[in-house]
């Protein structure tokens, strides 16, 4: 596992109050994670900040997986 | 229309002198102060670095984390005072929670939600990176609201704000609002959370606060000649309100009937109390007048003396206009003395102090009485530094808040 997807599953655990095994690249922040609505723009915010990243809301709405958070950030991350 | 009799049928307590009701009256019945050293922040270049924090505090022994940090403290001790009213009322087991409201008092909110999330803007370049928490856990009716979504209550739902008088505001509220039949079940009382940098920092500033770090556990003294100012405080009080028919058809347990509540205002000054105490005498009025009983028949004054030097002696001369010669028959006491001063909780830890004396039959004391203010009549009795037993029918509740709001509850004995 990249240092970068790592690091996406601790703020995941720490925000969402879940279990390390559940974090799966398939799982849903909504619908399998207990995210609501604000859980999952603190976790984009969490993400902006650890990362040194600006997620445009537009793309932000395209990540709704661990997976998904992973692969954005890889690409973006500086 | 004819009002409804409105009784408790519910308590809980989070204080600094104990995390529940029956911790609580233990440290009232015993003189317990709650006063210590701050933990919370170094305070060490603060004028007053004391405060009656609740002892332990550790969110996570109620809360799970996730559910936890998304809560100001303010919001948290409101769950928890409520959780145990909730239990002790029995009244989740078979009631209409479109008929329940939360009427909760707050007088500021989440104060350290607010300071540490300005903290971290000046602390960046400029860009906002405000947390979409940030509101929800400040505003102050997250308090009313969030106890509201964990237990499905649909009925009114807001917060009252006026100081230190936010939570006895509250409990007239949720009082009239039963009285009149807009809810059958009220869960009423206050919290606050304001042992934060910028509380201890702002009320200093006002002076209004005492500074005896070198002896923290007498420094709320109310009524002594040496007294310098209020001991923060911080918790919640919480009481269940029902119409007495509902109580009475569920067969629940009766603490005690509200039988009044009197509000009213200063119009003098933003934080300085009136020194003839004209919005005083006039919300006891208003309260005995709402009771529908006269000065004769109180027992018991738990009084708001903060043990600020002006405000005590403003709240003393006004009960002896009211009172008159019974003043001298009355208990008073100011359990501030022990707990510290709760803010916008005060009113409903002080509203539970005055049920349980009424339960109980011990008037609780006003501890840390060591000399006589010449300007107070020595011939009114204060329960200094101990309880005192007595036969409690009656028993009235002040506070008073910054902004001149006035507002006392007045409390009976329950008979059929």
């Amino acid at each position: 596992m990249s240092e970068i997807a790592e690091k996406v599953r601790a703020i995941i655990i720490d925000k969402l109050g879940v279990e390390e095994s559940e974090v799966t690249p398939e799982a849903s922040f909504t619908n399998d994670l207990g995210a609501d609505s604000l859980d999952t723009v603190e976790l984009i915010m969490e993400f902006e900040k650890e990362f040194n990243v600006s997620i445009p809301d537009d793309q932000a709405e395209n990540i709704a997986t661990v997976g998904q958070a992973i692969s954005y950030l890889e690409e973006h991350a500086k | 229309m004819e009002l409804k009799r409105v009784v408790v049928t519910g308590l809980g307590a989070l204080t600094p002198i104990g995390k529940t009701v029956a911790e609580y009256w233990q440290g009232l019945s015993n003189g317990v102060s709650g006063a210590a050293p701050i933990t919370r922040f170094n305070a060490g270049k603060f004028k007053t670095q004391f405060a009656c924090e609740i002892k332990g505090y550790n969110p996570e022994d109620y809360f799970e984390k996730k559910e936890g940090r998304k809560m100001d403290y303010f919001t948290q001790f409101a769950l928890i005072a409520s959780n145990e009213a909730i239990a002790d009322s029995g009244i989740l087991e078979n009631v209409n929670r479109d008929r329940v409201g939360v009427i909760w008092g707050s007088g500021i909110g989440g104060l350290k939600t607010f300071q540490d999330e300005s903290i971290q803007f000046g602390l960046g370049d400029g860009t906002p990176r405000y947390n979409p928490f940030f509101i929800p856990k400040m505003i102050a009716d997250s308090s009313s609201g969030n106890i509201s979504i964990k237990y499905g209550f649909r009925g009114p739902n807001f917060v009252t704000t006026s100081a230190c008088a936010s939570s006895s505001d509250s409990i007239v509220a949720a009082l009239n609002y039963i009285r009149l039949g807009m809810a059958d079940v009220v869960v009423t009382g206050g919290s606050e959370a304001a042992i934060t940098e910028s509380g201890i920092g702002g009320f200093n500033a006002l002076k209004a606060m005492s500074e005896r770090n070198d002896d923290p556990l007498t420094a709320s003294r109310p009524y002594d000649k040496d007294r310098d100012g209020f001991v923060l405080g911080e918790g919640a009080g919480a009481l269940v309100l029902e119409s007495y028919e509902h109580a009475k058809a569920r067969g629940a347990k009766i603490y005690a009937e509200v039988i009044g509540g009197g509000l009213s205002s200063d119009a003098y000054h933003i934080t300085a109390p009136d020194p003839n105490g004209e919005g005083v005498v006039l919300v006891m009025q208003n309260a005995l007048r709402d009771a529908g009983i006269t000065p004769d028949q109180v027992d018991y004054i738990n009084t708001h003396g903060t043990s600020t030097p002006l405000g005590d002696g403003a709240e003393v001369t006004a009960i002896q206009k009211v009172f008159g010669e019974h003043a001298y028959n009355l208990n008073i006491s100011s359990t501030k003395s022990m707990t510290g001063h709760l803010l916008g909780g005060a009113g409903g830890v002080e509203a539970v102090a005055a049920i349980l004396a009424i339960q109980n039959g011990v008037v609780p004391p006003t501890i840390n009485h060591f000399t006589d203010d010449e300007n107070i009549d020595p011939r009114l009795n204060f329960t200094f530094n101990e309880a005192q037993k007595r036969e409690v029918n009656i028993a009235l509740s002040n506070t008073f808040g910054f902004g001149g709001h006035n507002t006392s509850v007045i409390f009976k004995k329950f008979t059929e």
